[in-house]
């Protein structure tokens, strides 16, 4: 399957009387966005705001990054099964609004999550600080349940960034990459000689603001199953999840899955990338012992040589990444395993809920417990009213002057477990 | 600022006395450098300087550990140093032993910052690198040049009071604490290169190796439930309506203790979930869902069970560190100890 990812520069973002991509800014007509919101009843109003690099604005709470893009040639549409029908993505000519990004904001339930500093100390370890973003925050109707508030706003962002990737459909890349994922048969015939890796990607599944959606299915069930690395470019799996932020793949990182970058950038060179296995985190032990168990199958029955496995989530999950792991390597196939760690603030606990002697080749994206103290931004876009009550926030959080002292878990995408970002610990 | 104060601790090798024939020096100080304080007053400069030196033999310390503690801990109350510095002991075992040992009687005892240096197969590594920071050194002597500049520049660190980064970037065995850096490589990177070694059967390094994962095995089963006063305990994180202990909704720091004296049957109006880390409406609606006092006040009645405890424990499982649970854990049990509570009920979520 050969998709061809042509990337539009996106430098800056305003809004407009006209929404388009132009001389590497895209144009927001904010009017427009909002009547294509509100045709959602749920949903009784929105509003947009802008976000840039360096600028003194924290964002909060975040439940969802989506990155504008748009099918320009090719079987299918943007976000399958969800915004648009059901149909096999993946291949042809896909546009990006590389630089570009969609933030839903709002409170949903609870404990609604994540931090985004543009600037300061924060900005380090998100990587949203670094995205021209448009922040959307949501007003439901009254009455609403939490499930149907959810949806109506995860649905929401993945229309706006739908309408903002159509705009690159015209415009020129400043950078074009073809990724070729090869069918089981032409990957032996063409590398015989490379040892056949795969990509064992676990999909959190535990329920409200923990889900994930492949092609429309809630993925808490689907059994462990296989795609082309090329359709997850093309958003054939949506996030539904943003709760303890730091560990939690926006939809942004699916889109930008870098362990499958990476592998791609060694496939047929050092490697052959030969499957990619999506498997879910249900909170069941039965769901848990028959998912891993699928996953050890399709990796035996594939041959493969060595696989990553990247974990999202922590503590209950960490079970579901021993269990991949360890079952894995008994059927004759060395892992590594990406994950990140709950040390305590102080670093000294045991980092991971469960442990096995076999999970020899571990990488960390960092200890989610340590503390940091985020200096007052001029301004907010959302609310801080939960901080206190999110996942990394305790009371006192917030001092007199507007700092915050919270753990990063706190932050978007601080340790993220695809291994998006270089944070890592010792 | 005037200049750290620095002792330096040595063996009787080290100091020049000599070799295995003199490792029964009784422990001395000696004012200023000895030995190897050389190259640390040298790699200081102007910021820090080795006041005294204390030189014990090998043999005397490990057989006279007691004894060889007390007088070197006595030396040190007078000068009251800014850091102690023990060896470098390389591959010495027994030296790098009494390093580890002093070292971690120095911190425990007199609160002074310590720190020591060895070769990471010295049988004083395995014991104290979950305790101490030591830097990894070359396992003989002629990795004295390299092993200083290290252990000087944390000795430094720590004298300050300054933070301190992670092992691989400082130098110091991994164990004692898990600190953040930003690697070079992003993670998917690492990980890629991490299993085309491990595939080729070439040695690459994880970056966090297993711990003792520590099984309890269960309690014998209670034959008869009838006499039984039986507790609910549960890292689901159900607390009385506005969460009155204010228990995070991850990352616990505390566990709260509620008085259910009375109560048949939690309700949306009076109990709910502090935990960040599931679908919360379905607790918010019933918290038996999660902390099952109305089944258990039915086996109360049914006599099933001798009685419900009236007091029952709660903390939020997510994101608490292990080591804070297991420290939340002692004390409910002995809280349920003290209450003659004979069977405890855990729900997790």
């Amino acid at each position: 399957m050969k998709l061809e990812l042509g990337y539009i520069d996106i430098k800056d973002i305003k809004f407009s009387d006209i929404s388009k991509v132009e001389n590497g800014v895209l144009h927001v007509n904010a009017k427009e966005l909002e009547a294509i919101v509100l045709e959602d009843e749920h949903l009784k109003a929105v509003s947009f705001d802008i976000a840039k690099p360096g600028e003194s604005v924290r964002i909060t709470p975040v439940k969802d990054v989506i990155e504008p893009r748009a099918k320009v040639e090719g079987v299918g549409d943007m976000f399958p099964g969800v915004i648009t029908k059901v149909a096999t993505v993946g291949s042809g000519i896909t546009h990006v609004l590389r630089g570009a990004a969609v933030v839903t904001v709002g409170k949903i339930v609870g404990f609604q999550e994540g931090i985004i500093d543009m600037t300061g100390p924060g900005a380090d370890y998100t990587p949203f600080s670094k995205t021209n973003n448009l922040v959307v925050d949501f007003t439901p109707r009254e009455g609403l349940t939490a499930h149907e508030h959810e949806k109506a706003i995860r649905f929401a962002g993945l229309k706006i960034a739908y309408v903002l990737g159509k705009l690159g459909i015209d415009a020129k890349p400043d950078e074009v990459k073809t990724y070729d994922f090869p069918s089981v048969m032409e990957g032996i015939k063409a590398y015989p000689e490379l040892p056949r890796v795969g990509y064992v990607l676990m999909l959190q599944s535990q329920g409200l603001l923990h889900d994930t959606y492949v092609y429309g299915v809630d993925m808490k069930q689907s059994l462990t199953t296989m795609l082309s690395p090329t359709e997850v470019m093309d958003g054939a799996i949506l996030s539904g999840n943003c709760v303890s932020a730091c560990d939690k793949n926006t939809t942004y990182h699916h889109q930008n899955n870098p362990v499958i970058e990476d592998l791609f950038s060694e496939h047929g060179k050092t490697l052959n990338f030969a499957a990619m296995i999506i498997t879910n985190e249900n909170v069941y032990l039965a769901d848990k012992e028959r998912s891993s168990d699928w996953s050890a199958k399709l990796v035996d029955y594939l041959g493969l040589d060595g696989v990553i496995i990247s974990q999202e989530g922590f503590g209950n999950p960490d079970t579901d990444l021993i269990m991949n792991c360890t079952k894995i390597e008994k059927t004759g196939t060395h892992t590594v395993i990406i994950t990140d760690e709950y040390a305590g603030r102080d670093g000294t606990s045991q980092s991971l809920a469960d442990a096995d002697p076999l999970a020899n080749a571990l990488v960390t994206a960092g200890n989610a417990n340590e503390l940091i103290t985020l200096p007052k931004l001029d301004k907010v876009i959302g609310t801080l009213d939960y901080t206190e009550k999110i996942a990394g926030g305790f009371a006192g959080s917030i001092d007199g002057g507007g700092n915050i002292t919270v753990e990063i878990q706190a932050i978007t995408g601080a340790t993220n477990e695809l291994g998006f970002s270089r944070l890592s610990a010792r | 600022m005037s200049k750290i104060k620095v002792v330096h601790y040595i063996n009787q090798f080290f100091a020049g006395i000599g070799g295995e024939e003199f490792a029964d020096h009784k422990p001395e100080i000696k004012d200023g450098v000895v030995g190897p304080g050389m190259a640390f007053a040298a790699s200081f400069g102007e910021s820090a300087e080795i006041v005294s030196t204390i030189i014990c033999g090998d043999s005397y310390f490990n057989e006279n550990l007691e004894q060889a503690k007390k007088t070197i801990l006595d030396m040190l109350k007078d000068i009251k140093p800014d850091i102690f510095i023990a060896g470098p002991a390389f591959n010495a075992g027994r030296y790098g032993v009494a390093c580890g040992t002093i070292c971690d009687a120095v911190k425990q005892e007199l609160q002074i910052p310590v720190l020591t240096g060895m070769y990471e197969e010295n049988p004083g590594a395995e014991m104290f690198k979950d305790k101490l920071y030591i830097i990894a050194t070359k396992d003989s002597a002629a990795g004295m040049r390299s092993a200083v500049p290290p252990m000087a520049t944390l000795a430094l660190k720590l004298a300050k009071g300054e933070k301190i980064g992670a092992s691989k970037e400082e130098g110091y065995m991994p164990g004692l604490t898990r600190v953040n850096f930003f690697e070079e490589q992003r993670g998917s990177k690492r990980a890629v290169d991490m299993l085309l070694s491990k595939m080729a059967g070439k040695p690459f390094v994880t970056e966090y190796p297993m711990p003792d994962f520590d099984r309890v095995e269960p309690n014998h089963a209670i034959k008869d439930m009838k006499s039984v006063t039986l507790a609910i305990v549960t890292s689901g994180g159900i607390v009385p309506k506005g969460n009155p202990d204010r228990i995070e909704s991850s990352s616990a720091s505390k566990f709260g203790e509620y008085d259910i004296t009375g109560v048949d049957n939690l309700t949306a109006d009076t109990f709910e979930t502090a935990h960040g880390g599931y679908d919360p409406v379905y607790a918010n609606t019933d918290a038996d869902r999660v902390l099952p006092v109305d089944v258990l006040r039915d086996f109360e009645r049914e006599g099933i069970i001798g009685k419900l405890h009236n007091k029952y424990y709660a903390t939020v499982g997510n994101g608490t560190s292990t080591k804070n649970s297991k420290n939340y854990a002692a004390e409910i049990a002995q809280r349920l100890k003290n209450d003659n509570v004979q069977a405890v009920i855990l729900t997790s979520t």
